[in-house]
């Protein structure tokens, strides 16, 4: 049941065929979504299919916005122990509740902020085995929150997130980061999310409905699959569209029209 | 019109004046903007490995690609950059341009992993770019060290300025950008920007220090309407494949030449063709049905030939509202042409005719209540 409804969120991700080796690694992912419509779900989905028994995958999942029990409990829902992966070192959480970046550029010191969370993420990937064959994802939740712990400082956000990008290259991981679209779509120039778009490999909107609320559709997810391969100067934007509708344990995605 | 720039770059700059600046300029609704650029530089670089090129070498200073990037870019089109004689250097801003990495070793229990060993001969890590000075330094060190010294000159290829714009005052950057410019060993030079991502004034000041501005736009704009929206959704989606590639040139003499073109990527790369006419592009959109949905070009002319009945003219005269009685004059006229023709043919340059019967003549025009009053008649 979980595999079918998903379907159509893991085709668009290329998550429908084999994951190992895992089909995201080097690549960046970038989730918009909206006070209506949270993506969440798309977080906690490729979370859940990254710890598949299935794959060797490891993940490190930085937290701004929930302690570990929440996702924990979120997870079992969707028939993931968090706690066992955790235990069996293919899950690492790192709780950014508490962190509070001193002010000021200069103050900006190794010992903490985003320097020393870099830094921490490094060392935990050089400390896999085998580090090369791992398939490593790094997940963000969320970059609106990473910004109010750097005292509002996009662009030291920025900085972690080019940090973060030589980590795919470097290692062939992959990063996934959740924004909120409305929190910065109303200023003049929007430069922090569309900074992320510009990076991003594959992008996914969460969005309401045009036609408003409803009771059998939570919103629409739109996923822009860019699919370049600029090794060879080549790019296959795809981009795909359909609804959703967050359960209990699962989410069923659907074309419009076609509940079910 | 791409090759013309690249041939421009290629030619690079006469004495005494500065050298050629390429401004490849995108925004979020037709990103292309990486795409031209690797173009350009995998063109550049061929002309430098011919010997056919002005300058002697070309240095890649990558903000926002590893060095490797480039490196298998070139591979692929050919260009061994490592074997290459050493003509190419790649100046590595995107490693670790804040010098994260060595702060935190100097705190201790952190090792950084040596990668990228190989590309050591020809790529160097730059740990600080929050100072133009420096970078400008490293650039024309780089540069004159590909190149040796007397009259050889170098190419610079700035894969980002935005990230530059990020790290420094725009004031800062376009002084860079202009003593690159000026410096009597520059050859060319080009740079990417994402236009959206910036206040207009610093768009325009990096096209003031430029000679060619290319600027990316989508080849259709989407209706402001919501993304669910299936017509607009293959908007987008054509919109990421193709877009309209415009080039402004300044020449020496001051006279400014516009051209337009249509860029396509694909699998194979990038292309580009001329500019096509709306129809053709607009072929692809429209739906397959049974039935014709589109005008043949006779249809077009006669449809925009038609004249509105209350449509002003503009011609002086006051306005006829023909409203559908004939006066007795004309009705005596048309009885004696009404029996040689039933249809109004239109003999002279096609114009088009409304014509109207009224259902019956006994019928009074609407008295009291002018539905048209509120209009302006």
């Amino acid at each position: 049941m979980n595999q079918r409804s998903s379907n159509l969120l893991d085709e668009a991700l290329g998550l429908d065929q084999s994951i190992e080796p895992w089909p995201l690694r080097g690549r960046i992912v970038a989730i918009e979504d909206q006070v209506e419509t949270s993506g969440s779900f798309v977080l906690h989905h490729i979370l859940k299919r990254s710890l598949s028994p299935n794959s060797s995958n490891v993940s490190i999942f930085i937290a701004f916005s929930q302690p570990f029990s929440h996702y924990d409990r979120v997870l079992r829902k969707l028939g993931c122990n968090l706690v066992t992966q955790r235990d069996n070192n293919r899950f690492f959480f790192f709780d950014m509740l508490m962190l509070q970046c001193p002010g000021g550029d200069e103050g900006i010191s190794p010992e903490c902020g985003l320097i020393a969370l870099y830094g921490k993420i490094y060392k935990t990937i050089v400390a896999l085995p085998e580090v090369s064959s791992k398939n490593v994802t790094i997940i963000i939740d969320d970059l609106s929150l990473m910004e109010v712990a750097a005292n509002g400082s996009s662009d030291y956000v920025l900085d972690f997130m080019h940090y973060c990008r030589t980590l795919t290259t470097e290692f062939d991981c992959s990063l996934i980061a959740l924004n909120h679209e409305d929190i910065y779509s109303s200023a003049d120039r929007p430069t922090f999310l569309l900074q992320m778009e510009y990076l991003a490999d594959i992008l996914i909107k969460a969005e309401p409905l045009a036609t408003g609320l409803a009771s059998d559709v939570h919103g629409q997810l739109t996923v822009l699959n860019k699919g370049m391969n600029y090794r060879q100067g080549s790019s296959r934007n795809k981009i795909s569209n359909f609804h959703f509708k967050v359960k209990e344990n699962v989410v069923e995605c659907f074309y419009p029209g076609s509940q079910g | 019109m791409a090759e013309s720039i690249c041939r421009a770059l290629r030619d690079g700059a006469l004495e005494g004046e500065h050298a050629p600046a390429l401004t490849i300029k995108d925004s979020i609704a037709s990103p292309f903007g990486f795409h031209v650029f690797c173009h350009v530089l995998s063109q550049l670089s061929s002309f430098i490995l011919a010997g056919k090129s002005q300058s002697g070498g070309l240095v890649v200073v990558s903000f926002s690609r590893s060095p490797s990037f480039y490196l298998e870019l070139l591979k692929n089109k050919g260009i061994d950059v490592v074997s290459s004689d050493k003509r190419i250097q790649i100046l590595d801003c995107y490693s670790d341009p804040l010098g994260w990495k060595d702060r935190l070793i100097e705190a201790g229990n952190f090792t950084a992993l040596s990668h990228e060993a190989s590309n050591s001969s020809t790529a160097n890590v730059l740990k600080d770019v929050k100072h133009m000075d420096k970078l400008y330094n490293s650039i024309v060190e780089r540069g004159k060290g590909l190149i040796g010294g007397g009259k050889n000159r170098f190419s610079v290829a700035i894969d980002s300025v935005d990230e530059m714009s990020r790290h420094a005052s725009t004031s800062s950057v376009a002084g860079l950008l202009s003593n690159l410019r000026s410096h009597d060993q520059v050859s060319s030079i080009f740079w990417l920007l994402h236009s959206d991502l910036h206040e207009a004034r610093v768009a325009a000041v990096l096209e003031y220090l430029s000679s060619m501005v290319t600027s990316l736009e989508p080849l259709h704009q989407p209706a402001n309407g919501h993304r669910g929206d299936l017509e607009n959704l293959s908007l987008i989606e054509h919109n990421l494949k193709k877009g309209k590639f415009h080039v402004r040139i300044k020449r020496r003499n001051g006279r400014v030449r516009v051209m337009s073109e249509e860029v396509h990527i694909e699998q194979s790369g990038i292309s580009f063709t001329s500019l096509s006419s709306e129809g053709a592009i607009n072929q692809g959109l429209v739906p397959k049905v049974q039935f014709s949905l589109e005008l043949s070009e006779k249809e077009r002319i006669d449809r925009a030939n038609v004249v509105l009945p209350f449509e002003h003219q503009g011609n002086g005269k006051p306005i006829q509202i023909y409203d559908g009685r004939r006066s007795l004059a004309d009705s005596k006229h048309e009885r004696q042409v009404a029996a040689t023709e039933k249809v109004q043919t239109n003999e002279d340059s096609g114009g088009g005719e409304i014509i109207y019967f009224r259902d019956s003549d006994d019928e009074m025009p609407d008295s009291d209540e002018d539905p048209d009053d509120d209009l302006d008649i």
